[in-house]
C-alpha cells in the first residue's frame, strides 16, 4: 500500500476521533468551589492526586475560557442564581460534574436553604457521591467524563433549538442512559 | 420551543436582576446617608474617644467620581463564596461592604431536627478546615447539659486530633494565603504536608475530612495500633518543613511588602469588634482560650502562645505559622503522656455498647436500636461553651428542652464575627491589597454563613 | 460576683442559673444600662448575641418576678481582663419583638443583630443598617422560628422524620 513509503511520518484518522481527543485531553475545569468538596477538589489538584497529568490542573477563573464546572459543595438559594449565570458564561462545548451529595441531591441539608441537586439549574453530567468524595472518587468521575467525551458526538449542543434564557420552570432535561464504565485495568 | 428569543441586553438585564441583593448591597453615594457613608473613615467604629472624626468623610465627592465595584461571590481569591462591594476611587478603596449568606445552609435550624449523636455530623460541616474542633465544642456543650464525665483518654485524644486539625487549618491557610499572593508553590507544600495528617485522620476515623469523631461521652474509636509512630512522623516532618517555609516566604522581600504595614489593627478596635483568634493576638493581645480558660487538657500541657506587635498582615502570617510549631509542641507531649483507659464514657444513657456485643445480646440490640433512632435525652437547660478554634473563639449555645433533641443550636462563629472587620481594615488601600486582607483574615464561609 | 450584683442597676435579677453562668434578666428598658455597667466594669468584648424563640417551650425555667416573652435576646459578654463571662437575657415580645441596639456600646453586634433580625424577625432599634444578612433580600418569613417549618422535600424510602 502505498503509506508504507511515507516512513511513518502521518498518523491518519477520523476527524471526530481528534476532535474528541483533543477535547479530553485538556478539560479546563471553572473553579466553582463553594464548601468542604472545594477543598477536596483543591486536594485533587495537590501534588499527592495530580490533576495536571490531565492537563487540568489550571483551574480557569474566567468561565468564558473554562470547559468544565465542577459544582463542589452546597448550593444555598441566594447563590443559585449566580450559578446559573456562571454557567451561561461558559462556551461550549461545555460539562458539569456535580461533586458531593449536596451538589447531587441536596445531601444532609434537606431544607428550605439549599437547593435540592444542583440539576434543577444546570444539566449535570456525571454525579460524584461523597460528603466529601475523596479524591480518588472525584478522579473517576473526571475519568468516566473523558469517556462521555470519547464516546459522544462532537456537533450537539447542549441546548439544541431552545433559547437562552433562565425558564420559570426547570428544563426537562433527561441524561442519556449512563454507561458503567469501568476505569483501568479489566480484573 | 416556540418560546420568544430574548435579546442579549434584556438577558443580562434578566440574569442582574436575579443576582441582585437589593438593600444589602454597597449602596450609590447620592443614594445613601451619612451613617452608611461613616464606612469610609472606620467603617462600623462610630464610639466616642475610638473611632476616626465623622466629618473628615468627603460629601462633596460626586456620584461618578468613585466606581462600585463587585468582587464575588465566585472569585478565585476570596476563601470562598464572600461577595465585597468595594467603592474605588482608582486604585484606592474607599468602602468596603461584605455580602454574605451565599453559602447559608440552615445549619442551626437542621440542629433543631438532629439528634444530640447525630448532631456533630451537622456541626462539623459549618467550619469544614477544622471540623474536630466544631464537633468538640458541641460534644462538649451536650456533656455540659448532660453533666457526664469524659475519661481521661478521651480528653487527651480530643486534645490530640484538635492539634492536629489546628495544624491542617494553618496548613491549608499558608497554602491559600501563599497562592493569593502568587507564591503558587507554597499551595503545592501546603496540601501536600495535610496529606500526611489527612492520612492518619483516615486511619483513625475512616474520613479525610467532616470526620464525625468526637460525639458527646467521648470519642467514636480509639486510635489504631502504631499511631505514635505515625505522629512522631507527621510532627517531625512537618517540623522541619516550616523552615522551609520561612525560606520561601518570610525573608522574601516581595512577600514583606505586601504584607508588613498593610492593614493595621490596633487592640481597642479588635476588641471593639469582637475579633478574636490570630486577627486579635497580632494587636498585642495575648488572649488564647487554652491559655486563658483552659478546657480539656491544656494545662497540663506546656506550649506558648504567639502574640504579634503592629497588627499588620505579617505578624497574622507569623502567627499562624509559629502556632504550627507549638500545636506540633503539643502533640509531641500528648503522645508521651496520653494515658491508658476508655476512649468515651460508660455512661449507658450516652454511649452505644460495643458492637461485638449486638450479635450476642438482646438487650445490647435494643439499647443500640433506641440510642440510634430516638436519641438520649437531656435535662432543660441552657449552656454556652467556647473553645479555640484556629480562627477564633468558636462558641456554642445551646438550648435543651428535656428532649432527644437540642431546643435552640447557635453556634458563634470566629468568621462571621471576623470579617466585620474587612471593612476597617481594607479602607484607603490598594486593590491588591483586598486580596492579602481577606486572605488574612482567614474566613471559612461555611461557618460564616452557617 | 458580688461587685457584678453591686454594679447592676436595681430592678435586674441575677442568678447563678443554669449550667453555672452568670446569667442576668434586665427587662427591655434597664438592658442597654445593664450592658453599659458591664461594659465600664470591665467586660471589652461582645463575644454573642443571638435570638430563641421559645414558642414551644414557653414554660421554661426563669427567676422570680421575670415575665415570659415569645423572643429572647441572648448576649455573652467575655471580660479578657477578668476571665469571666456573663451572659444576659431579655425578654424581647411575643408578636413583634423589638429591644435597643448594642451597637453603641459594642460595634461587633452589627453583624449579630441583622442575623437575630434575619433569622426571628427581631427588630433593633436605632441599628444603622438593619437589613437581611443571610437569606435573599426577597425572601419572605423568618427561618428560624418555630412556625416556619423546616422546607424538607419529601424523599422516596425515608419515611421516618427523625428523633423523638
Amino acid at each position: 500500500m502505498a503509506l508504507e513509503d511515507l516512513q511513518h511520518n502521518f498518523l491518519t484518522g477520523p476527524l471526530e476521533d481528534i476532535v474528541r481527543w483533543a477535547r479530553r485531553a485538556s478539560v479546563w475545569p471553572a473553579s466553582f468551589g463553594l464548601a468542604c468538596c472545594a477543598i477536596e477538589m483543591m486536594a485533587t489538584g495537590g501534588a499527592d492526586f495530580d490533576l495536571a497529568r490531565y492537563g487540568m490542573e489550571v483551574f480557569r477563573n474566567s468561565p468564558r475560557q473554562a470547559d468544565l464546572m465542577i459544582v463542589a459543595g452546597r448550593v444555598s438559594q441566594k447563590m443559585a442564581p449566580v450559578l446559573r449565570q456562571v454557567y451561561d458564561q461558559m462556551m461550549e462545548p461545555k460539562w458539569v460534574i456535580s461533586m458531593g451529595v449536596c451538589a447531587s441531591t441536596g445531601g444532609l441539608f434537606n431544607n428550605y436553604a439549599i437547593v435540592q441537586g444542583v440539576d434543577q439549574i444546570v444539566p449535570v453530567d456525571v454525579y460524584a457521591p461523597g460528603c466529601p468524595p475523596s479524591p480518588e472518587t472525584l478522579m473517576h468521575s473526571i475519568l468516566t467524563l473523558h469517556e462521555q467525551i470519547r464516546t459522544g458526538e462532537i456537533m450537539k449542543r447542549r441546548h439544541e433549538g431552545r433559547p437562552f434564557h433562565l425558564d420559570a420552570t426547570p428544563e426537562l432535561w433527561t441524561p442519556e442512559v449512563p454507561v458503567a464504565v469501568r476505569v483501568g485495568t479489566p480484573k | 420551543m416556540s418560546e420568544p428569543v430574548v435579546r442579549a441586553a434584556e438577558r443580562i438585564e434578566i440574569l442582574s436582576a436575579e443576582t441582585s441583593e437589593g438593600a444589602q448591597e454597597l449602596q450609590r453615594r447620592d443614594a445613601t446617608n451619612v451613617n452608611e457613608l461613616s464606612r469610609e473613615v472606620g467603617a462600623v467604629l462610630r464610639l466616642d474617644g475610638l473611632t476616626l472624626d465623622p466629618t473628615s468623610i468627603d460629601m462633596e465627592r460626586r456620584d461618578d467620581e468613585t466606581m462600585i465595584i463587585n468582587m464575588g461571590p465566585s472569585h478565585p481569591s476570596t476563601h470562598g463564596v464572600l461577595r465585597l462591594m468595594l467603592e474605588l476611587d482608582g486604585e484606592f478603596v474607599l468602602r468596603t461592604k461584605p455580602v454574605i449568606g451565599y453559602l447559608h445552609t440552615g445549619m442551626e435550624k437542621t440542629g433543631e431536627v438532629l439528634s444530640y449523636i447525630q448532631g456533630a455530623t451537622n456541626v462539623t460541616r459549618m467550619d469544614y478546615l477544622s471540623p474536630v474542633i466544631n464537633e468538640l465544642c458541641y460534644s462538649m456543650a451536650a456533656e455540659k447539659l448532660l453533666g457526664i464525665e469524659v475519661p481521661e483518654r478521651a480528653v487527651w485524644i480530643r486534645m490530640m486530633m484538635s492539634e492536629l486539625n489546628r495544624i491542617s487549618s494553618h496548613l491549608v491557610w499558608m497554602a491559600t494565603n501563599g497562592m493569593d499572593l502568587g507564591a503558587s508553590s507554597m499551595m503545592i507544600y501546603g496540601l501536600r504536608e495535610r496529606e500526611l495528617i489527612l492520612a492518619f485522620f483516615e486511619k483513625t476515623t475512616g474520613l479525610r475530612l467532616n470526620l464525625n469523631y468526637v460525639r458527646p461521652g467521648g470519642v467514636a474509636a480509639d486510635l489504631p495500633d502504631g499511631w505514635q509512630d505515625d505522629v512522631l512522623v507527621i510532627c517531625d516532618t512537618i517540623f522541619a518543613r516550616t523552615f522551609e517555609y520561612d525560606e520561601l516566604l518570610t525573608g522574601q522581600p516581595i512577600f514583606r511588602n505586601r504584607m508588613v504595614g498593610v492593614a493595621p489593627l490596633t487592640a481597642e478596635e479588635a476588641l471593639a469588634l469582637g475579633v478574636t483568634g490570630p486577627l486579635l493576638r497580632s494587636t498585642g493581645v495575648a488572649w488564647d482560650l487554652r491559655r486563658a480558660m483552659p478546657y480539656l487538657a491544656y494545662d497540663q500541657v506546656e506550649f506558648d502562645v504567639i502574640v504579634g506587635t503592629f497588627g499588620d498582615n505579617f505578624d497574622r502570617y507569623a502567627i499562624r505559622l509559629n502556632e504550627i510549631r507549638e500545636s506540633i509542641r503539643i502533640i509531641r507531649q500528648c503522645i508521651d503522656m496520653m494515658p491508658r483507659g476508655d476512649y468515651r464514657s460508660q455512661d449507658p444513657k450516652v454511649t452505644p455498647p460495643p458492637r461485638a456485643r449486638i450479635g450476642e445480646s438482646m438487650e445490647a440490640l435494643i439499647h443500640h436500636f433506641k440510642l440510634f433512632t430516638e436519641g438520649f435525652q437531656v435535662p432543660p437547660g441552657e449552656v454556652y461553651l467556647a473553645v479555640e478554634s484556629p480562627r477564633g473563639e468558636l462558641g456554642c449555645y445551646m438550648v435543651s428542652d428535656g428532649t432527644a433533641k437540642p431546643y435552640r443550636l447557635h453556634v458563634r462563629a470566629p468568621s462571621f464575627v471576623n470579617l466585620q472587620a474587612v471593612s476597617l481594615l481594607m479602607r484607603g488601600g490598594s486593590m491588591a491589597d483586598t486580596i492579602t486582607v481577606v486572605s488574612t483574615i482567614d474566613p471559612v464561609m461555611g461557618e460564616v454563613d452557617r | 460576683m458580688t461587685s457584678l450584683s453591686s454594679t447592676a442597676p436595681p430592678g435586674v435579677l441575677t442568678s447563678d442559673g443554669l449550667a453555672a453562668d452568670l446569667c442576668c434578666f434586665p427587662t427591655r428598658e434597664q438592658y442597654v444600662e445593664l450592658v453599659r455597667s458591664f461594659r465600664d466594669d470591665g467586660f471589652e468584648m461582645c463575644v454573642d448575641l443571638c435570638g430563641v424563640d421559645y414558642l414551644e417551650h414557653f414554660d421554661r425555667r426563669l427567676p422570680e418576678g421575670v415575665e415570659p416573652t415569645r423572643f429572647e435576646v441572648v448576649v455573652n459578654l467575655l471580660s479578657l481582663s477578668k476571665k469571666q463571662r456573663v451572659r444576659i437575657r431579655v425578654q424581647a415580645g411575643n408578636e413583634e419583638p423589638e429591644v435597643p441596639t448594642l451597637f453603641n456600646l459594642y460595634p461587633g453586634t452589627e453583624a449579630m443583630e441583622r442575623e437575630a433580625f434575619d433569622l426571628f424577625g427581631i427588630l433593633f432599634t436605632a441599628h444603622p443598617d438593619l437589613t437581611r444578612i443571610l437569606m435573599p433580600e426577597e425572601w419572605e418569613g423568618h427561618p428560624l422560628r418555630k412556625d416556619y417549618g423546616v422546607g424538607r422535600v419529601p424523599v422516596q424510602f425515608k419515611e421516618s422524620p427523625g428523633p423523638r
